[in-house]
């Protein structure tokens, strides 16, 4: 990409501790598993400590100056988060504790606008109504949904997927139809790293009043993301994948839907009157941030999002996204030179991240189990995720029981490749009959 | 190479030329385990005779650990009485949960001795319980009473607290 600032990976990696580390005695660390969860930037672990140590408090209650300085910082990471993915409005960024909490939060928002007034009407959902997700979901935008559908009646639906691993359309008007009251789709794949078009589901959902809601896990780390151009209801993401911290995740959600959106949790901090009848609720994002937040966490995100913003010297994103893309284009052409190799996903570099799922048979061509695969792999020192990925119908939907995945980040190198590559040819001597 | 330890050839000849495999009849109960965090499955038959393990079948897929076990599962248990199996199963539990602190008995465990190694990695000791727990299962059922019919079919995952919780990622 032209105008892009130079990204110079080894600076970069300076900024990572972990990545100094050696594993199995003295094998440098090959750290391929960013998709499961990214390490983090010496300024986040920094932040998080700096807040322990001279601010903590609760927030949002107490007059002390502790308190102030806790809130105003956790409120900051709101802004900058805010910002971040292009929110027009704070108020529509919500902390939750990962990206699972934020979709159960709107599915539950379904299932208790029963007992809400007409305000809540675009959530009530029953028998007749229909839910649809797609194939390629990670379990967590596909377990609360069945579970919505087993609660209310409504009937679940799903866009299948191609053999080259994207999403079919080719029945989407049919698929998305007047009885479709919510949509909720992958950006980005864990598994199969195919980057989903946002903008044309959105706008079949807007076409029949459907209410749409994207999974963002593995696309707001990794590209410039914007909420607002998306086009999309709501849109969920999760702190530890993009260089914060563990327990803090982001529920976006249209203001003006989520001002009138059944709570999902009761507690302290999401109330606005209460006796011992009933109570009235607070306006968002507090109404859905019951109890004492994840207040270090939220301020490490916040980090996290300044480190990313900053990076290349102010191209963020973009950098990042232009950074990935080159080595993802990399890593496909040297890994289809592996013999035996067959990458299970969208095999160009096109519309698709650096998460690259792969299955691999030995000399003999019976396939060596994933399983195997890793651990001969983890022997010289290479982190890769293997299993379903928690996309088990993924693995149903191509007739394999579990892949390989590398997954990529800012600071993964074409050199790392390289050591996977031959770490693949380690593994192929090794099970060799 | 530490990795030897663990995929010794003993390991790696079960799973290229696993014994006893494939679905047969007749069977008294079956039983189909998964593990939910890899993917590993296996389904397995058990044939008891006047309290002897008459015929053990199973039909699986997964990493060679898993399948190598199933294998050698099959070898030890088939023969046996019940309760010298059901030894045996606890002799094999005991030594995966050792995380390599103890010094299996090869007189015992015959080719299960090979799994020793395993025990030293926490994320496959529940690859080499699958089959035995499987088995385990199906055989209580048969031995306690089977629900109605010839042959009970159950599905469970890996029992809880049978080996140690691994992580899930995403």
């Amino acid at each position: 990409m032209a105008g892009i600032p130079e990204f110079d990976v080894e600076l970069v990696r300076k900024d990572f501790p972990i990545l100094d580390r050696v594993v199995h005695g003295d094998k440098p660390l090959v750290y391929l598993d960013s998709a499961a969860t990214s390490q983090k930037p010496r300024a986040v672990l920094d932040a998080e400590r700096e807040y322990y140590e001279l601010h903590n408090a609760n927030v949002h209650r107490g007059i002390h100056a502790l308190a102030e300085e806790a809130t105003a910082l956790y409120e900051a990471a709101r802004d900058k988060v805010a910002a971040f993915i292009g929110a027009p409005d704070r108020h529509e960024v919500v902390f939750t504790k990962n990206s699972s909490e934020a979709l159960n939060l709107v599915a539950y928002a379904f299932s208790n606008a029963a007992a809400f007034g007409a305000e809540a009407e675009r959530f009530r959902l029953g028998p007749g109504d229909e839910v649809v997700i797609t194939e390629m979901e990670h379990h967590s935008n596909l377990v609360p949904w069945q579970m919505l559908c087993q609660r209310t009646g409504a009937t679940l639906r799903w866009l299948g997927l191609t053999d080259d691993g994207r999403l079919d359309l080719s029945n989407l008007d049919e698929v998305i139809n007047p009885r479709t009251k919510v949509v909720s789709f992958v950006h980005q794949s864990n598994i199969l790293g195919t980057v989903n078009p946002v903008e044309t589901i959105a706008a079949r959902a807007r076409e029949v009043g459907a209410l749409t809601v994207a999974d963002g896990s593995q696309s707001v780390p990794h590209l410039p993301v914007d909420v607002a151009r998306l086009g999309v209801d709501f849109f969920a993401f999760t702190g530890h994948k993009m260089c914060g911290p563990t327990g803090i995740g982001v529920l976006w959600g249209r203001r003006e839907l989520l001002e009138v959106m059944p709570p999902f949790l009761g507690g302290g901090e999401m109330i606005e009157l209460v006796t011992m009848e009933e109570s009235t609720y607070a306006p968002p994002p507090h109404r859905f941030e019951a109890g004492t937040p994840m207040i270090a966490q939220a301020v490490g995100l916040g980090t996290a999002v300044d480190y990313l913003t900053g990076l290349a010297g102010g191209a963020g994103m973009a950098a990042v996204a232009a950074h990935e893309h080159a080595l993802t284009a990399y890593a496909l052409e040297r890994l289809v030179e592996v013999p035996g190799l067959r990458i299970i996903g969208p095999a160009e570099p096109v519309d698709r991240g650096g998460a690259i799922s792969f299955l691999l048979a030995g000399k003999d061509g019976r396939p060596i189990h994933p399983h195997d695969v890793g651990q001969v792999l983890d022997e010289q020192g290479i982190a890769v995720r293997v299993g379903h990925h928690c996309a088990r119908p993924v693995c149903l939907r191509y007739g394999v029981p579990a892949t390989t995945r590398a997954s990529f980040h800012l600071y993964t190198t074409t050199g790392e490749i390289d050591a996977l590559v031959e770490g693949l040819a380690g593994v192929r001597r090794f099970f060799g009959a | 190479m530490k990795l030897d330890s663990m995929y010794q050839e003993i390991i790696l000849d079960h799973y290229r030329n696993p014994h006893h495999r494939g679905l047969r009849e007749p069977f008294d109960a079956e039983v189909h385990h998964v593990n939910p965090t890899c993917g590993d499955e296996v389904t397995v038959r058990v044939k008891i005779v006047d309290d002897t393990v008459a015929d053990v079948s199973y039909e699986g897929e997964g990493c060679s650990i898993s399948q190598a076990s199933a294998s050698v599962m099959t070898d030890l248990v088939i023969g046996r009485s019940v309760e010298d199996a059901m030894t045996l199963e606890r002799e094999f539990l005991a030594l995966m949960q050792s995380r390599g602190t103890v010094e299996p008995d090869e007189d015992v465990l015959e080719d299960a001795v090979a799994f020793a190694g395993v025990s030293k990695y926490p994320a496959r000791v529940k690859c080499a319980l699958l089959g035995w727990m499987a088995w385990k299962d199906a055989t209580a059922q048969v031995v306690d009473g089977s629900p109605a019919g010839a042959a009970a079919v159950a599905s469970r995952p890996l029992e809880a607290g049978s080996v140690p919780e691994q992580e899930k990622q995403a």
